[in-house]
Order: structure tokens, then C-alpha cells, then sequence
């Protein structure tokens, strides 16, 4: 009881933090069905270099995007130590590999502040806000625009 | 949910069934169909609607209902000839009845320039019968030519139009004899009988000859008959409505006494007063079989031999419906179960097929169960049951492909109207069964197509006699099981696809090079392309914006395929072929390069090794020899991107399959590794469709496996390009 107290007095939201690279990135905690291992996936023909394939989660055929190349940074390689954070965007779930999760943050409203003007556009396009957490930046991720879109028609 | 709410929910429900019924019935009897049964099917639909939205204040559909039914009754009493103008009518009343239930469902009205032509039409068909205008010609004929055998001269039109204009009005004879059935359904006679009181001055009579003695006397059963006689201003009409809901579960003859029978009008008075005991009623009746014919036959015989003629038909049809009411009851019991409750059943047989898999294949690895040892019999003897299981389960989702065949003919004759050819709509199999999301899935590609076929296939009536066809044309749907698929075709007899038109267009809109090489066959599958479209003016029935590369698409999302052949001069044929169920294939198991695939089995021929000298090349592609015919090999693993080289033929396997219109190529892939049922995965809910892929399913060893579409491997198209073609699309 104390803690839904707590929540409804807290305005800001919770985020949970991941590390890819030298970078730290994160997601809205509530976007995040579950945390797990890697486990190898099942290639997709002809899908873009970031989409590493597709994962048996319990009977729900879930695609595995590479962050760091998502982000255009160099691809992982993926090892039994990388983490597949799942999250639900869109009404798709989809995994996210990352090096491992670092953090469980709360956040004020105040703490977020927009994206920064980075050239990169690509990069621009998945980062909603930057959170400031000590000395640390980290950047909120879009994860509804992990995947590549939708082809429209396929014959 | 208020309890009122569901009810309302099952009401639409019910309705949707009834509707169902009216438009079986309906096409029934417009094909010559008019047995009693039928017709009472097609009265009874009509009727629950109505008496189920009265309960919820639809006024617009039970004000529809009813002028609906009131002339259906006319055909159903035999006074109206079901001939093809009534039926036509009937047909767009139906029509109409639909738009009113799905308005009532979702809180809108029907526009009245809808309902009111039709409310006249029918009316006026009604109107022939003596609950409506008596003073139409048809009605009066009978009565006429009855009158010249006994009086030729003293009975006229003259009279009829004052009987049913004049004060005194028509008088009928109400005979009712409950049946137990009515008491059980809580009716009660007391107050039939006192509801009748209120339209006019009564006479009634109680029987009693029914009546056995005390031991004999089942108290739920029923011995009282009655007979009533109503003077006063009513119509036939008024009296049935009493009786409208007892009226199944009574004998109900309503015989029209002659106005001259004026020795009845004297009765009134007596009769006024409604509470009168039986003794009195029993005296009333000893009266009434001594004295009553003879007061009646010297008097005005003429009339009563033509109003028994039509209260026969009633009696008749009164027994009928009582006969196919307990038809119905011996068909096996039925229950409702919310989609959700199935689906959840299947998805979780789905996980245990993958379950009983895994284990199966973990024992074989295992070593710990020999072959014929008693662990692995037992794990047989589960995977058998699993199977079965899952099969009966599926079964509950397959549903006959009628109900979205059902809604067709509507479309037809919309469409038919409104460009003003002349239509001929033929069905068949529409008893396949399918699965229910398939079947769903099917009703706006199918709406589409017909459309089409009308709009675009068939030609005008003058242009189609000038062709020496016949002035109409005729839409065929038809629906089959093949080699485990279901394939639905929609063809018509028009003119057949324009390819010199289609070419220009698309070649007008970019869509091919102009200098572009195509069969002819291939340019007919132009019109799938986004962004064509062949009226040159935008009609308001095809020209809405969804072209038939949506219906393409959305065949496409339910694992189908869509092919268009066409004759010249012949008409059109557009065939999908649909996958029975979106849940289970039996597929075999291949590897490529290391990658796990599965193949359908229903579209494989034959496996086999190729041997050198069944090898050659044609241009830039390989082919293989095998059973006489040279096929092209294509190497799945290249085709999918698995290697950027292709394989030798010489060390891999070659499956020959076969996909739509018969094409066959022979797939090249490393090794099989068997066969098995899999329980298909959707890889578009959570990605996206992926080129040469048709779907996903979980591996023996709980990894997931992309299932092989073999009529995308067959196309020539690469998907390299296709892709990349696409990109700056794709790209935000």
C-alpha cells in the first residue's frame, strides 16, 4: 500500500537502463514485458543488417534487433552474457539485445530533457530524450521504431 | 454488462442467424423453391426479428418487420403468387431488414428514402389479401365469380367496396383451439380471448367435446376450443396480430362471414358481455351446431365456400410450422462459446504439439527410449492422442464457407441495380468448411471481387447481345477443398480482361517499362498492382479507392494467393487459394546451409537426388530433369540469402513441388530431415511478411523454423531486388 502511495506521489516515471557499447541507453519500465538471456537466434532472409532473427519466447515468435547497429554503431557478437530486454511497442513484441542492464531509474519529469541535436538523423530518429542521472547522459529510446517498417505490399 | 445488455447482444446474434435463414429461404424460393416449409422459414425469420425488437424499442425495424411479414404471410397463405416480381421485392425487403438490424446494433436509422419505396411495394403486394384494401380488383374476382353460381347478378363490386368501407364492416370467424404447447409457453387463452374482445363486438363459444373425464385429465393438457365471432370494424389483420405469438401452438382458422350474413349481426349484444360461464358458452354451442347453418346457408351461402377455401391453406399452414419446429429439435444440441475461449484452447494445444515434440525428440537423443520399448510406445501413443486432440479442436473453428456466401447475392444485385446489367448469381459448395477467421477474412475480398466482376467483367446488356451472348450474365462463386487448401473462385461469362487497355494504363502510370516483355498471362496479374485501376471513370461501386492490390493483399495476409485467368470474349476467373486453418501444416523439415526450413507438404510432388545427367543449364539458371519434364532448380538457400553462392545440385536434395495453376519447379536444399505437423506462428505480428516466407513455427527442438512459401520461391522475381526496390519506402 505504501508503495502505490509512493508511486502516485511520485510525478515521474521509471526507466530501466541498459549499457551497449561505451554508451548507456533507456527504456520506459513499463514498456518492458521481460529481461533475459541470449539465446542464438533463427536467421530471416533478406532482413537489415540489425535484425539479428527471430527467438522461441515461450510459443511467440520473437524478432531480436542488434541495438548498437540499430544505432549505428559497429554489431555486437553476440555471448551467453548479452541480455535480451523484450519490450512491447505497438502492440509488437520485440527483443532488444544489449550488453547488459545497468540500471533501474526513477525519473522526474524535469530530469528528461528533449533530444539533443545530434547530426545524425538516423540516430536523431530513435532517441526521444536525454535523461540526466548524476554525471551520467542517458538517452531515452524509441522502442517503437526499432523495427524496420512494414513493407507495403509484397508479391 | 446489464443483463439487459447481453440480452441485447444475443438478440443481434440471433438475428444475424435469422437473417441468415430469410436469405437461404428467400433464394429458395426465387429459385422455384415455395414449398410450405420454406415459406414458413423465411415467415418465422421475419417474425422473431420483429418480436425480439419490439422488445427493444427498434420501432423503424418492427415497423418494417411487420408490413414484411404481413405480406409474407399473404404468400404464405397462398394468396399471393411467389412469382419473380413478389420475390424481387422480397429479396430487397431482406435487403433493407439487414441495414434496419445492423442500424438498430449500432444506435443509427435507415434513411427513409430506403424503406418507404419498399414499405409501398410491399403493402401493395398485401394489399391482395382481405386484411388490406379489399376493394382491389384481384380480391374481389373470387368473390364474384362464387357469387354467379348461387345469385349471378345480386352480388357486386359495389357491395365489396362498401363491406369493407362501411360501418358495420367485416365479420370473421375465429376458431382456436389451443394446444398444450401454448399454455406451456406461458400464453394464456383467457386473454387471447379478452384481447379479442377489445377489437369489436364478440360472440364466443366454448368446446368442450374435447374435454375427458376427470381421470382421464392430463391438468397440463388442453380441451377447450373456441369460436369467435367478431363484428364490428376489423381486419383479418388485427385479429392475427392477438395471435401472432400463440399462433404455432393453436389451431387458428380466421373464416370472413359475408356482410349479408345478418342474422350473426343480431348476436353482438348478447355477446358483448365477456363473462359469461360455460354453462352458458356449452348452451351457446348447442345453439349454435343446430341453428347457426341453417340461419347462415339460405341466407348468403355464397360467400362462405370462398372463405373456406382460404381458411384451409391457413389451417395448413398452421400445422406446418408446428412439423418443422420439431425437425429442428432433433438436430444435435447446440451451445455458445466466445471466440476468445476456443482460440484459447487452440493456442495452448498448439504449445502442447510443441511440447509433446520437443520430448519426443529429447528421448530419441536421449537414447533412454529404444524404438518398440515401452517409453516409446507410450510417447507414440501421446503423440497420437495430441493429434487427435488438436484435430477436434480445429474443428470447432471450421465453420462452412455459406455464411459469407450468403451475404453475396445481396452484393449482386446492388451492384446489378446500379449499373443495370442483368445479373445471374450461381453458388456452389458452399457447405466447405474452413476455418472461421478464414471465413471472416473472406467477406470484403470476395464483396470486392464480385463487384468487380459485375462492374468491370460483365458487359451491358446490348453490348452482351451484340456479342451473341445471352442478355444476362452470370457470376459464378464456387468454393472446394484442394490438396488441403480451399480454393474459391469467382468467375464471370463478361468480356474478359481488356489487355491492351490494361497495358496502356499501367504503362501510363509507370507501373511496366513501356517496352516491357509480358505473357499474357502476366498481364492480367497487372491489375493486382498498387495503384491500378481500370475504370476510366470512377463508378461508385468499384471505383472506391481499394484497388485489387488491397484484395490481393489482405488474401495474402491469410497465407493465400491470389490468380487472375482470363479468356477473351469469355470472362474472367479470379481464384483464391486459402489455407484451411492459420493454425497447424503438415510440413517436411529441411536444412539449408544452418538453418532449419519447412517445406508444406501439400505442395510437395516428390523428393528426389539429381543426378548428373539430369542436370543443365538454361541461360543464367539451372534445371533439372525428372520425371520427363525439364524443371527449373532453384537453390533455396541462395534464393533466401543463406549463401551468396549457389550449391551443388550433386549433394543436396531436390523436392518437386507444385503451386498454383499447376506450376511445378523442383527446390534445392542440403538435407530433409522429415516430417511432421507444425503449429504455424504468425512472423508479421511481431515483424513484418518477409519475401519466400509464409510463416514460422517452433522446431523439434523449441527453436523457432521459418516455414518455405513455394509459390513466392517459383517467381522469378529476386527478392534482393524487390527489397531494395522498396527501401526508400520502407525508410522513414
Amino acid at each position: 500500500m505504501s508503495s502505490v502511495q509512493r508511486k502516485a506521489a511520485f510525478a515521474g516515471q521509471e526507466m530501466i537502463a541498459f549499457r551497449v557499447g561505451e554508451q548507456e541507453f533507456c527504456v520506459d519500465i513499463l514498456a518492458v514485458r521481460e529481461i533475459r538471456g541470449w539465446t542464438p537466434t533463427t536467421a530471416i532472409p533478406h532482413a537489415p543488417h540489425y535484425v539479428l532473427g527471430v527467438i522461441n519466447l515461450r510459443g511467440t515468435v520473437l524478432p531480436v534487433v542488434d541495438l548498437s547497429s540499430r544505432l549505428g554503431f559497429p554489431a555486437s557478437v553476440p555471448t551467453p552474457r548479452h541480455v535480451i530486454v523484450v519490450v512491447i511497442a505497438e502492440g509488437q513484441t520485440i527483443g532488444l539485445l544489449v550488453d547488459a542492464v545497468s540500471d533501474i531509474l526513477s525519473i522526474s519529469t524535469d530530469m528528461m530533457k528533449s533530444a539533443p541535436e545530434i547530426a545524425q538523423d538516423q540516430t536523431k530518429t530513435f532517441i526521444t530524450g536525454v535523461v540526466a542521472v548524476d554525471s551520467r547522459m542517458i538517452a531515452r529510446i524509441a522502442p517503437e521504431r526499432m523495427l524496420p517498417e512494414r513493407l507495403r505490399a509484397v508479391s | 454488462m446489464s443483463a439487459l445488455d447481453e440480452i441485447r447482444i444475443v438478440f443481434f446474434q440471433e438475428c444475424e442467424e435469422q437473417l441468415q435463414e430469410l436469405e437461404t429461404g428467400l433464394t429458395a424460393m426465387a429459385g422455384g423453391e415455395t414449398d410450405a416449409d420454406t415459406v414458413n422459414a423465411v415467415f418465422r425469420a421475419v417474425h422473431s426479428i420483429k418480436g425480439g425488437a419490439g422488445a427493444f424499442a427498434l420501432k423503424q425495424l418492427v415497423g418494417f418487420a411487420h408490413v414484411f411479414e404481413t405480406t409474407l404471410d399473404e404468400v404464405r397463405q397462398g394468396r399471393l403468387d411467389p412469382g419473380a416480381e413478389v420475390m424481387d421485392v422480397m429479396l430487397r425487403s431482406a435487403d433493407v431488414l439487414n441495414d434496419l438490424v445492423a442500424a438498430g446494433r449500432d444506435g443509427g436509422e435507415v434513411e427513409a428514402e430506403r424503406t418507404a419505396p419498399l414499405l409501398a411495394e410491399l403493402e401493395r403486394l398485401a394489399g391482395k389479401g382481405p386484411g388490406g384494401h379489399g376493394g382491389e380488383d384481384e380480391d374481389a374476382e373470387p368473390f364474384s365469380f362464387d357469387d354467379l353460381d348461387f345469385t349471378p347478378v345480386a352480388f357486386d363490386l359495389g357491395d365489396l367496396g362498401d363491406l369493407d368501407g362501411g360501418g358495420d364492416g367485416p365479420k370473421f370467424r375465429v376458431s382456436f383451439r389451443p394446444r398444450p404447447e401454448l399454455y406451456a409457453k406461458a400464453n394464456e387463452a383467457t386473454v387471447l380471448l379478452r384481447e379479442l374482445g377489445t377489437l369489436g363486438p364478440v360472440s364466443t363459444t366454448c368446446n368442450a367435446d374435447a374435454l375427458p373425464l376427470l381421470d382421464a385429465l392430463d391438468p397440463e393438457g388442453a380441451y377447450l376450443a373456441w369460436t369467435i365471432e367478431i363484428s364490428g370494424e376489423v381486419t383479418e389483420a388485427q385479429i392475427r396480430e392477438i395471435f401472432e405469438f400463440a399462433e404455432w401452438d393453436c389451431d387458428l382458422t380466421i373464416e370472413a362471414l359475408g356482410l349479408a350474413d345478418l342474422s350473426e349481426i343480431a348476436v353482438p349484444d348478447a355477446g358483448a358481455d365477456t363473462g359469461i360461464s360455460v354453462a352458458d358458452l356449452l348452451a351457446r354451442i348447442q345453439g349454435e351446431l343446430t341453428g347457426a347453418p341453417a340461419a347462415e346457408g339460405p341466407a348468403e351461402p355464397a360467400p362462405a365456400p370462398a372463405a373456406k377455401a382460404e381458411a384451409k391453406p391457413a389451417a395448413e399452414a398452421a400445422e406446418k410450422p408446428a412439423a418443422g419446429g420439431e425437425k429442428k429439435e432433433e438436430a444435435a444440441p447446440v451451445i455458445r462459446v466466445e471466440l476468445p475461449r476456443v482460440d484459447k484452447l487452440i493456442d495452448l494445444v498448439g504449445e502442447l504439439v510443441t511440447t509433446q515434440a520437443i520430448l519426443s525428440q529429447r528421448l530419441e537423443e536421449s537414447g533412454a527410449a529404444a524404438t518398440g520399448s515401452d517409453l516409446m510406445n507410450s510417447v507414440e501413443e501421446l503423440q497420437r492422442l495430441t493429434r487427435d486432440l488438436q484435430d477436434s479442436v480445429m474443428a470447432v473453428r471450421a465453420q462452412p464457407v455459406k455464411s459469407v456466401f450468403q451475404r453475396m447475392p445481396r452484393i449482386v444485385r446492388e451492384v446489378a441495380s446500379a449499373t443495370g446489367k442483368k445479373v445471374g448469381f450461381q453458388t456452389r459448395g458452399e457447405n466447405t468448411e474452413v476455418d472461421k477467421t478464414v471465413v471472416e477474412r473472406l467477406a470484403e475480398p470476395l464483396t470486392h471481387m464480385i463487384r468487380n466482376a459485375i462492374d468491370h467483367g460483365l458487359e451491358s446488356p446490348e453490348k452482351r447481345l451484340a456479342a451473341g451472348k445471352p442478355e444476362e450474365g452470370t457470376v459464378t462463386l464456387s468454393a472446394a477443398h484442394r490438396s488441403g487448401r480451399i480454393v474459391i473462385e469467382i468467375a464471370d461469362d463478361g468480356a474478359g480482361i481488356n489487355r491492351s487497355k490494361v497495358r496502356e494504363i499501367a504503362t501510363n502510370k509507370g507501373l511496366i517499362p513501356a517496352d516491357a516483355v509480358l505473357t499474357d498471362e502476366e498481364t492480367d496479374q497487372l491489375i493486382m498492382l498498387p495503384g491500378f485501376s481500370t475504370a476510366t471513370t470512377v463508378s461508385n461501386i468499384s471505383g472506391r479507392g481499394v484497388g485489387m492490390d488491397v484484395v490481393k493483399q489482405s488474401i495474402e495476409a491469410l497465407g493465400g494467393r491470389l490468380v487472375i485467368t482470363s479468356r477473351p470474349g469469355f470472362g474472367s476467373t479470379f481464384t483464391m487459394n486459402l489455407p484451411l486453418t492459420l493454425a497447424v501444416l503438415d510440413g517436411m523439415v529441411v536444412r539449408v546451409e544452418d538453418d532449419t526450413l519447412v517445406v508444406p507438404l501439400a505442395s510437395i510432388v516428390v523428393t528426389f537426388r539429381p543426378q548428373p545427367e539430369d542436370l543443365q543449364m538454361i541461360g543464367a539458371g539451372q534445371a533439372v530433369k525428372v520425371r520427363g519434364s525439364t524443371l527449373p532448380l532453384i537453390d533455396v538457400g541462395l534464393k533466401l540469402g543463406y549463401r551468396d553462392a549457389p550449391a551443388d545440385p550433386l549433394t543436396g536434395v531436390a523436392i518437386l513441388v507444385e503451386g498454383d495453376n499447376n506450376r511445378r519447379v523442383a527446390l534445392l536444399v542440403d538435407d530433409i530431415r522429415g516430417q511432421r505437423q507444425v503449429v504455424i506462428k504468425s512472423l508479421e505480428k511481431n515483424y513484418r511478411p518477409v519475401p519466400g516466407i509464409a510463416a514460422a513455427t517452433i522446431s523439434g527442438e523449441g527453436r523457432v523454423a521459418l516455414i518455405i512459401d513455394v509459390d513466392a520461391m517459383m517467381s522469378d522475381q529476386s527478392f534482393d531486388q524487390f527489397i531494395l526496390g522498396n527501401e526508400p519506402i520502407a525508410a522513414e
